[in-house]
Order: C-alpha cells, then structure tokens, then sequence
C-alpha cells in the first residue's frame, strides 16, 4: 500500500537534492569576496527586508504575469499534443479556440504596449 | 362582437379618467378653455359610446355580456378581477350618468367661470364621473367597492370644493365620516358574501343562492341568523350611507355646501342613487329575505315622508331641494322594499332628470342673485328669467307627480307597488308613501311661489337679475324635455311589457295588469295620490300667493312641530352630543394616556431609541479593517461548522 | 468530428458563445477603432446584451438540453436568469456611460471587463458542474475587483477593491475546499451524478459531507453579502464607483441565486432539511442587521448596503421555504431587488457633480424643488425597497412571506415582518428630505444626460408597472420551476 508512494518519496528526494546542492557547492567552492554592488538586490527585484510600503515599479509585475499565462499555455499544450490521436478533431478545435482566444489577448497586450519596457 | 363591447365598455369608463387627469395634471398650462373642452369631448364621448350600448342591447337584444378584462389576483383561490356586466340595468345607469355628467359638465361653463379652482372642477366631475361608471359597470363586488369609494372620494373632494370656506370643509368632513359608517357596513356585506359564496362575483354569487337559504349564522350566542338577511342587512347599511337613509341621511343637507352642478350631479341624480342601483342589482339576494325587505320598507317610507316634512320649513333654496331629495330617495327605498326593483329604477331615472334639472335651475336663480341662497331675499323672478322658471316649473310638476309628468308613472308604480305589498311594516308604509305625496307638492310649490312669485324682496337698487348665458339654460331644456317625456316613454316597457325591459337584470315585479300610459293617467283621476297632490298644490298656493300672513299664524300655533322639524328631529345634536363630543372625549382620554404615555414614550420612542442602540452597537462592528472582517467571517463559519457536527457526534 | 459538428454540439450554449465572440470583438474594436469612435466599445456592448436578451429569450420556452458532455445545460430556468442578468447589465451600463465620460475613466476596458463578468455570470447559471461553475464564480468576480480598483485616481476605490478581493479569494477558497469535500463524498463532479448519489441517502451523515455544506453555504452566504459574511459590502459598495456598485449590486446576485439553485436544489434536492437551518440563520441575521444598522447612516450608498444585506435575508426567505412557490419566490424578489437597487445607485450616479457622488442623504435634500420628477422616481424606488404597495417590491415581499407561511414558518415570516417595518423607517426618511426639507444652497443642479435620464425613468416606472401588473413576471417565475 504505502509502497506505492515509493516513487513519489523518491522524486521528492531528489527535487530537494537538485535544489540544494548547487547552492550549497556555490556556497563551499565559490570564492567570497562582497561588495556593495555585489550585495545589492537583483535588477529584477528589490530588496526583501525594507519598509512594505516602498513604491516599486509595476513594470516587473507586469512582465511576470504576462509570462505566467503564456507559460501556463506551454504548459497546456503538452498534455494536448500527447493525446491529439485520442482527441480527435473535437480536441483539434476546441484548442484552435483556446488559442484563439489568447491571441486575442496577445494582440490587446501589444497594442496597449504592454511589452514596451519603456 | 364579444371583443368590441369590451373595448366600448373599456372606453366609456376609462375616458372620463382620462379627462380628469387631462384637466387635473395639465389644466394649468392649457388654460380653462381647453380643459372644460377636453373633459366635455371625453365626458360626450362616453355618452355617444353608451347610446350605442344602449342600442345594441334593447334594440338588438344581444344577452347579458359578463367579461372578466383582468386577473388582478387571487388569495386564497378567490379571484379578484376586472370585469364588467353589460345588461339592461346597467346600460340604463350608463346612459342616466353619462346624460346627466355631461349636461352638468356644459352647465358647469357657465357656473364657475372665474373660478380660480375651474381645471380642478372639472377634473374632479370627470374623476367622478369614471368611478360612478365602473360602479354601475363593476361584475363583482370588488369593482363595485372601487367604484363606490371613488365617487366617496369625489364627492368628498368637490362638497370641500371651496375650502377656504369652514362650513365646507365641515361639510365634506360629515358627508366623509358619515359614509364610512356606511361603507363598514358594505365592506362587512362583502366579507360575509366572501365568507359564504367564496366568491365576490356577482354572477357566481346568485347562481348559489338557493343552496344559501336556510343556511344560519350566530353572531350573538343563541340566536342564529340566516345568512341571506345577514348579508342583506349589511349592504343595506352601505346604501344607507351612500343613498342617505335615516339615520345615515344627516350628511346629504350639508353636502350643499358644494358648487351646485354638484349638487345636481352627484347628490341628486348619480352618486346618492349607488345604493338603489345595488339594491336593485342585488335583488336575486334580497328576494330571499323579508326581514331585511320589511327593515327597508320601513326606513324607506319613513325618509319619504319625515324628510319631506323638513323641506317644509327651509328657506335655503337648495337645501329645500336637498331635503326633497332625501324624500325621494326614501321612495325608490320603500319601492325597493316593497320589492318593486324596477319601480325604484325607473323612479331613479326620472328623478335624475327631474331632480338635476330642479338643482341646475336653482343653480341659475342663485347666479342670477349673486350667490344669494336664501329664498326670503327673492321673489317675482319669473318675468326676469322665463327660461329658467318654464323648466323650473316644469321640474317641479314632474317632482309632485302630476300627470303626464315622468315624475307621476314612476311615483305611481312605487305607491302601488308599496300598497300591494304585505310583509310586515306595509301598512305604515303605505300611510307614510301617501301623505308623502301631498308635503312634495306643498314644499316644491312653496319654494317655486317665494323664488319666482310674489313681490321681490332682493335690493332692487343693486341687484338686476337676468337671465342666464346659454351653457346654463340650455342644459335646463334638455333636462326638461326627459323630466316631462321621459315617464310616458318608459312606463309601459319597463313594467308592464313581458317580459318586461329589465327582466334580465333584476327580479321582475309582478303587475296586476298590463296597463299603458294613457290608462294610467285615466285611473290617476280615482286615486288618492291625485288628489293630495292636487291639494297640497293649493294649500301651497294658498299660504304663499293667497294669504301670504297664513305660514306666520301656523307657526305660531304650531310652534312645538315647527320647533321638532327647524331642529329636523334632533339627529344633528344626537349626532353631536353622543358621537362628536362623546367621541372627541375617548379620544382625548386615548391620547393622554394610550397613546402619548404607553404608545408614544414606551413603544414608539422606546423602539426607536433600542434600534439607534442596537444600529450603533452594529456599526461598531464594521471597523473597516480586514483582518476584523475575516475574523468575522471565520466566526462564523466555525459557528455553522459546530452546529452541524455537535449533533452528529452525540 | 469537423467544426460544424463541434458547433452544433454547442446550440444550447450559443448565448454564451455569442457573448464570448462579442466581448472579443469589443476588446478589438475599442482598440483598433476608439480613435475615430470613442463610444464605439459602448455600443457594441449594449448590442451583445440586446442581442443576448433575444437569444435567451428565444430559449425560454425549450426544453431543458445539455452539452460539452453534461458540462453545460440549458434550461427554462437559466434562460429566465440570463434574461434578466443581460437586462440589469444593459441599465448598468447605460447609467455608466456619462459617468465614465466625465470623469475620463477608460470605456473600454470598462465594458470589456463588465462583459467578461456578465460571461462568468451566464456560466454560474448554466453549467451542470461544479468546476465550470466554480469557474463561472471566478470569472464573474475577477473583472469585477479591476472594476471597482478602475479609478485609480479614488483611494477609497483601490481601498474597497483590495478589500473586496482579499476578502473574495478568502470565500473562493471556502468554496472551492467545500466542492473539494464535495468530490470526495460523491467522486463526482457533475450535478446530475452527485444528485443521484444524494439521492439514495447514503454518505450524507457523515463528517466530511457536513463540512462541505458548511463551507458551501459560507462561500454562497459571502457572495449574497448575507450575515455574518456580509462585512465587506458595505465598505465595498461606499468605496466603489457608483456606476460599479450598481453593476455589482445588481447582476452578479441574479447570478448567485441561480449558483445556489445549482448547488442547494438540483445537486442536493433531497437534503433540505440539512441546510435549512443555516439558511435561517443567514436570514435573520441578514434582516436584522442591515435593517438596523441602516437606520444610523448618513451615507446613502453605506445605507443601500445595508438594505441589501436586509434584502438578502428577504430573498432567502424564499428558499428556505424549499418549496417551488419559495425557489419562484426568491426569483421574483431577486429580480425586484436588482432592479430597485440598479435605480437607487443610478440616482446617486446621475445626481453627481463633476465626479463628485451625491452619495450623502443630505444630498437629495429638497430634490422635490430642484427636479420633482427624479424626486418621485427616488421616491417609487424607496417605496419598492421598503416593500409599499402598488410597487414591485410589495409583491415581493408578499410572495416570500406567502411561501413561508405555506410552509408553516409563520413565526418567521412575522419576524420578518417586524424588520421591515424597522425598514420602512430609513427609506421614508429619504423620502422626507427630498420632499419636506428646504434644499440646502442653490448649488447649480447638474445636467443630466438624456439617455440615462430615459433609461432610470423606464427603470423607475417598471418598479410601479410591475407592481400594478405582477402577475406576468410571477407567473413566469413560477413556470421555469414546473
């Protein structure tokens, strides 16, 4: 019975071990020499530990949302692409329209300029 | 044809209301002119509608058309609709109300110009006018309930037409109150029928009668009524009210107070006649109970003749007329109880006629004299306004009943009719129907010899009577030439036809035998009434032309019954003295105690002022924070959560 | 299977559908052609819903039909709903359009969001299964939050959107965990399964099913705004736009009636006794509470908040009931209440100044004197809230209390009555301060765009033809539930 969570308790393992290995071998080999600039937080975000009514550029949240969607697409598209065989063409169109819709979306972000950083 | 007599009957009574609201919303800004126009065509229009009901219905004979127009709801599987009853009787009511409405409209011109109250006249006369026509068209007792309370509304509002004037407002206060002691009764009529037919449709109602008649009800223990005269008796008092029978008659003299095509309208020929009109509408009902017939009779004959007497003493000119309105209403009454339907139709018909045209002409008299009423400061007006004294003299013949005057076939079916019956009460009855007739004739030549005969008493010097423009006078014409015709015309098919015109309607009233209107007139010579008439015209004569010092000498020797009937009986400080000041006191003990310390402080006050502690109570709950509100939120949940899992645990 | 065939799968949905390609193409248009036309978003908009209405109007009388495999089911009922969901977004958006002009919100992201909500709505009254429906919620909700938040330059609208948000993921996730219980109790989440399963009356007296009720009836109570779960609309409905607050006040609660039908009638017909409890509680709290708390403010839109709360309680009188006359009660009352409360916030909205709301009482002071007409329409519209007679809330009311009379809650029905009397208080307050107060200064009276001036008298006057004409709408309510 509980044996057959064996391959998941595996998989966990492993996800923990992928994650903190590099970290930890950055850690212990890399050379530690900070300085100010190293320090500082990345381009992308800002720093953690500061006041939470700091203003912050909505420009990454936007480009972060934006991502996320056309990611989560990718994501839908695999599964369907296995089984189109099973599907059919109902699966087929029922996709187009899907797509269709996001293009949609596309064309609205790009016209807005949504993907203009500036 | 089902589809068109609807959207007539549709017509005929929604024009007047919209004449109304016409005069009443845009009176302002079209001026006096286009208002009195606009309700007069939609007023005419009603009237031309119901001539041609009139023609299909006795020329061309279609049956009785019954429609239910609208589901306005239903409780307790009772429907309550819109709906309406075409048949004889109330194509004839249509025909009198519309008839006279518009006559009373055209006078109206006349009669109020300068008014600055004029759009709102004459919105008030067409509103009363489309509640007076769905009363007479209703199918149900519902409808019939709108139509009665609308025309109570009209008449309120038009008896206190001008309230700046306090007697007016008095007026239209009593005719109010005391109708709504009427209307209890009605609307207690109408729960009765409700409680036993579990219906309010006319049609269904008498179509079970006769499963009703021995069924009893016990209102006091031990004494079980039969629910047919319960009922009877219950509308009755509703068309005491309405029809102002002793002792509910005390409202009618005061609704003088109003303008006088008023007066001829509603309290003469159409509103005060509601209550024979359902009567008479409700006979397959009434049939069934001599207790409640004998209890109208009685108090019928009894107005007849005890009212009749008052007019005797009046020196108002229209109250004189008010008074014998009342006598008359006592007639059709008595006729009702003497189960002679028709007879007290047809008396109404010819009365409407007669009796607007004797309210339009005192009307044009008081016009003439500047808006004096009182018939001690006229006289000899008959050289200065021929018109309006050869109608008035007219209207007056057909009042006393002389043949071949309308007013004579129609009182004459009424005192025979009262004389045939037998059910208890009818002797007095008969007594009072009789003498009844002579004080007509001596109060309605009294006041016809002081307005129009002897010397002028008015100031000469500043008062130059004339005649009246024609919007007064030709009214006058048209009325008298059915208030002279219109008897001789109807009698024959109306009783003595088989079947006879309203069979359909009412209950038919049995005639020994077929008769015409010149027989009619050549018994009339034999009969009692002829002569009391012919007498009490004299005795007029007599005390007023003759010896003008007789009316002094009587009142001096019979000052204790002139005394009774100036105080007409005492029913006005009865009234006072029991109901306004007993009343007034209750009131007063009600309002210290009940009302400003229990009801005010405690219940009003005290209620109010919990809310405002509990609202404030509740608005501290609203702190505008989140976490507050999803605390109160997970509150609540955990709450639903505990109430549903602790019984499945036990 | 080729396209037509995918399509002629789809007929019962095609209202949806139609909305779905209309509001794409409202999204173009606004951008490609809002240059040339600024208020073409507005038309086309107003033409999907018309057309919409007529679709669904079309399908009124058919029999019920599924399709997307059971997913999706069209029915006498839901027709009925997407009739008067469409009609109210139709009036919102009317009374929204000078509004937004003025104040130089963006149309037409305006209308493409309202649309896309009405779309979630359609979808919550149609779908025959949970997950659409949960679906349906979000998309209903969603737009909704950037609505209110629309105006960026108001603090106090980002401030009630956030609230509105937050606080409606928290309700989501209730409901969302409650249809997850849900599944575990019946392995199903299609309706008709889950009624069948219901139906045999097994796995009903459990733990798990009793938590999923719970969390169901809490995430349903919160979108009515019913207490104790109502805490977010009054600072919602004060803080958003007018033109907002009347869109989501109106709409969005035809649709949750019919989400609730969903969940309570057609999946769990035969557990009525289970969640008529709550439901009593809801109401009573409900009624008392927004009755009461009414009373003390001098905010208007804070007090129509508080009167919905109450009419809430009043809606769920109907269905609590759980007879067809209540389920046809609470139709009727909902669609009465929507329209009444799309009139009450369109006064403030037409009463206000240069985007300043007229959202005080002490605003409609003396408004008999300024602009009599808006003043009796005010005044039809307080007495239809305050269940007057002969206005469409009069009926209302009366069906409600009729159903739970039939049902032997007498007690209830008389608490109820007992509320709206407390009730009646602060709508006739209104009433006197348009009619019997002096009005305050001579401020200049705002001029009023012609269109919504139209559309809130027909609006206002439907409240008093409904009322003296009930029977239509009545009877129409209590034939989708035959």
């Amino acid at each position: 019975m509980l044996g057959q969570y064996l391959p998941i308790l595996i998989f966990i393992l492993l996800g923990i071990v992928m994650g903190v290995l590099p970290i930890l071998g950055g850690w212990i080999l890399g050379p530690k020499k900070p300085n100010k600039e190293k320090l500082a937080a990345y381009e992308c975000g800002f720093p953690a530990f500061e006041d939470a009514r700091l203003p912050f550029d909505v420009r990454y949240y936007l480009v972060a949302i934006l991502f996320i969607i056309f990611d989560l697409e990718t994501a839908f598209f695999v599964p369907w692409a296995v089984v189109l065989n099973d599907i059919g063409w109902f699966g087929f169109w029922a996709m187009m329209i899907f797509l269709g819709l996001l293009v949609i979306g596309f064309i609205y972000e790009w016209k807005k300029g949504a993907l203009e950083w500036e | 044809m089902e589809q068109l007599i609807s959207n007539i009957t549709i017509a005929i009574v929604l024009f007047p209301l919209l004449g109304a609201l016409v005069a009443g919303l845009l009176g302002k800004k079209m001026g006096c002119t286009w208002s009195h126009r606009a309700t007069i065509f939609y007023v005419f229009i009603s009237f031309v509608l119901s001539l041609y009901l009139a023609k299909l219905v006795f020329i061309e004979h279609i049956p009785t058309f019954n429609l239910v127009v609208y589901h306005w709801g239903i409780s307790g599987g009772v429907g309550f609709d819109v709906g309406f009853l075409i048949d004889q009787l109330s194509v004839l009511m249509l025909l009198v109300v519309t008839f006279v409405s518009l006559l009373v409209h055209i006078y109206s011109i006349g009669y109020m110009q300068g008014d600055p109250g004029y759009q709102r006249f004459f919105s008030y006369v067409s509103f009363f006018t489309f509640a007076m026509l769905a009363l007479v068209t209703a199918n149900n007792f519902l409808q019939l309930f709108f139509g009665w309370e609308g025309v109570g509304v009209a008449s309120y509002l038009l008896i206190g037409f001008w309230f700046n004037k306090d007697s007016a407002t008095a007026g239209s206060l009593k005719a109010f109150i005391v109708n709504r002691v009427g209307d209890f009764g009605f609307l207690l009529g109408i729960a009765a029928i409700l409680a036993t037919y579990h219906s309010i449709d006319y049609s269904a109602v008498f179509a079970q009668v006769d499963t009703t008649l021995s069924q009893t009800i016990t209102v006091i223990p031990q004494h079980p009524w039969s629910v047919i005269t319960l009922i009877s008796l219950l509308l009755f008092v509703g068309a005491m009210g309405k029809s102002a029978q002793i002792p509910l008659h005390v409202w009618l003299p005061e609704s003088m107070e109003g303008p006088t095509p008023i007066s001829a309208l509603i309290h003469a020929a159409t509103m005060v006649t509601a209550g024979i009109y359902m009567i008479a509408r409700m006979s397959p009902l009434y049939q069934h109970s001599p207790t409640a017939l004998s209890v109208i009779l009685v108090i019928g004959a009894s107005g007849a003749l005890f009212t009749g007497l008052i007019a005797i003493v009046q020196n108002d000119i229209k109250r004189v007329i008010a008074y014998s309105t009342l006598s008359q209403l006592g007639y059709m009454v008595a006729a009702l109880g003497a189960s002679a339907y028709t007879a007290a139709i047809f008396h109404l018909s010819t009365h409407a006629c007669f009796k607007a045209l004797l309210f339009l002409g005192a009307g044009s008299v008081i016009l003439a004299c500047h808006h004096e009423q009182d018939m001690r400061k006229m006289g000899g007006l008959w050289k200065l306004m021929p018109i309006t004294y050869l109608t008035y003299l007219l209207g007056s013949l057909a009042l006393c009943a002389l043949p071949p005057f309308s007013g004579f076939f129609s009182k004459d079916a009424i005192i025979d009719a009262v004389h045939q019956t037998t059910i208890p009460g009818a002797h007095y009855a008969y007594f009072c129907v009789l003498t009844g007739s002579f004080v007509t004739a001596f109060y309605t030549f009294r006041s016809l010899f002081m307005t129009f005969h002897q010397t002028p008493r008015y100031d000469t010097a500043h008062l130059h009577p004339h005649e009246s423009p024609w919007v007064v006078w030709l009214p006058l014409v048209l009325l008298a030439i059915p208030s002279v015709l219109l008897g001789a015309w109807l009698v024959k098919p109306l009783l003595f036809d088989t079947p006879p015109l309203l069979a359909q309607s009412v209950v038919p009233h049995l005639m020994e035998s077929p008769q015409t209107a010149w027989s009619l007139m050549e018994e009339s010579i034999h009969s009692p009434a002829f002569w009391l008439v012919i007498s009490g015209i004299f005795s007029a004569w007599l005390c007023y032309i003759a010896f003008p010092a007789l009316p002094k000498f009587f009142v001096r020797v019979l000052s204790l019954p002139y005394f009774i009937l100036i105080k007409k009986y005492g029913f006005d400080d009865f009234n006072r003295v029991v109901f306004v000041d007993g009343s007034k006191s209750l009131a007063q003990s009600f309002s210290h105690t009940g009302d400003q310390v229990v009801i005010d402080n405690f219940f009003v006050n005290g209620s109010g002022r919990a809310v405002v502690f509990l609202a404030k109570l509740g608005r501290k709950l609203q702190s505008g924070l989140i976490y507050h509100y999803s605390l109160l939120m997970a509150i609540g949940l955990i709450a639903f959560l505990i109430l549903i899992l602790w019984p499945l645990k036990g | 299977m080729y396209l037509s065939t995918f399509f002629a799968n789809a007929t019962p949905a095609l209202p949806e559908i139609a909305l779905l390609s209309m509001t794409c193409i409202v999204l173009l248009a606004d951008l490609f052609f809002s240059r040339l036309c600024p208020r073409i978003p507005y038309y086309l908009t107003q033409l999907a819903l018309l057309g919409v209405i007529c679709l669904s109007l079309c399908a009124l009388n058919k029999p019920q039909t599924s399709a997307f495999f059971g997913m999706f089911m069209a029915d006498p009922l839901s027709s009925l709903l997407n009739v008067f969901i469409c009609l109210t977004s139709l009036f919102s958006f009317l009374y929204a359009r000078s509004f937004l002009e003025e104040t130089k919100m963006p149309l037409g992201e305006y209308y493409t969001l309202g649309l896309f909500s009405v779309l979630g709505m359609m979808l919550m009254v149609s779908s025959q299964n949970f997950l659409p429906l949960f679906l349906g919620l979000e998309l209903q909700s969603l737009p909704l939050y950037a609505m209110i938040a629309l105006r960026r330059s108001s603090g106090i609208a980002s401030e009630a959107a956030m609230k509105y948000f937050i606080m409606g993921s928290l309700a989501s996730a209730m409901l969302l965990y409650g249809i997850s219980l849900l599944y575990g109790v019946t392995h199903s989440l299609s309706i008709s399964e889950a009624a069948i399963i219901f139906s045999q009356g097994t796995a009903t007296h459990n733990t798990v099913f009793a938590c999923a009720l719970v969390f169901i009836i809490a995430g349903i109570a919160f979108k009515f705004g019913a207490a104790p779960f109502h805490a977010w609309a009054p600072d919602v409905y004060q803080g958003a736009p007018s033109i907002v607050t009347l869109f989501l006040g109106s709409a969005p609660k035809i649709a949750m009636l019919g989400f609730t039908f969903k969940f309570l009638v057609q999946a769990m017909p035969t557990l009525q006794t289970q969640w008529q409890l709550f439901f009593i509680i809801l109401a009573v709290l409900s009624m008392a509470l927004g009755n009461i708390v009414a009373v003390v403010q001098t905010n208007f839109k804070r007090m129509l908040a508080y009167s919905s709360i109450s009419h809430m309680g009043y809606m769920l009188l109907g269905l609590i009931s759980g007879t067809q006359a209540g389920y046809a009660a609470a139709t009727f009352y909902i669609i009465a209440y929507a329209f009444m409360t799309l009139a009450g916030f369109a006064m403030i909205a037409l009463l206000s100044k240069a985007g300043v709301e007229a959202e005080s009482i002490k605003d409609f002071q003396g408004l008999n004197y300024k602009h009599p007409w808006l003043a009796f329409l005010v005044m039809v519209v307080m007495f239809s809230m305050a269940g007057v007679p002969p206005t469409i809330g009069f009926f209302a009311k009366l069906s409600v209390l009729q159903a739970l009379v039939q049902v032997d809650l007498v007690w209830l029905a008389a608490l109820a009555l007992i509320f709206s009397v407390i009730g009646a208080y602060y709508y006739i307050a209104v009433i006197k301060t348009m009619y019997f107060d002096q009005p305050e200064k001579s401020t200049p009276f705002p001029t009023l765009p012609l269109d919504a001036t139209i559309a809130i008298s027909v609006n206002g006057l439907l409240l008093l033809i409904l009322g003296l004409f009930p029977s239509g709408l009545i009877e129409l309510c209590n034939k989708v539930f035959l």
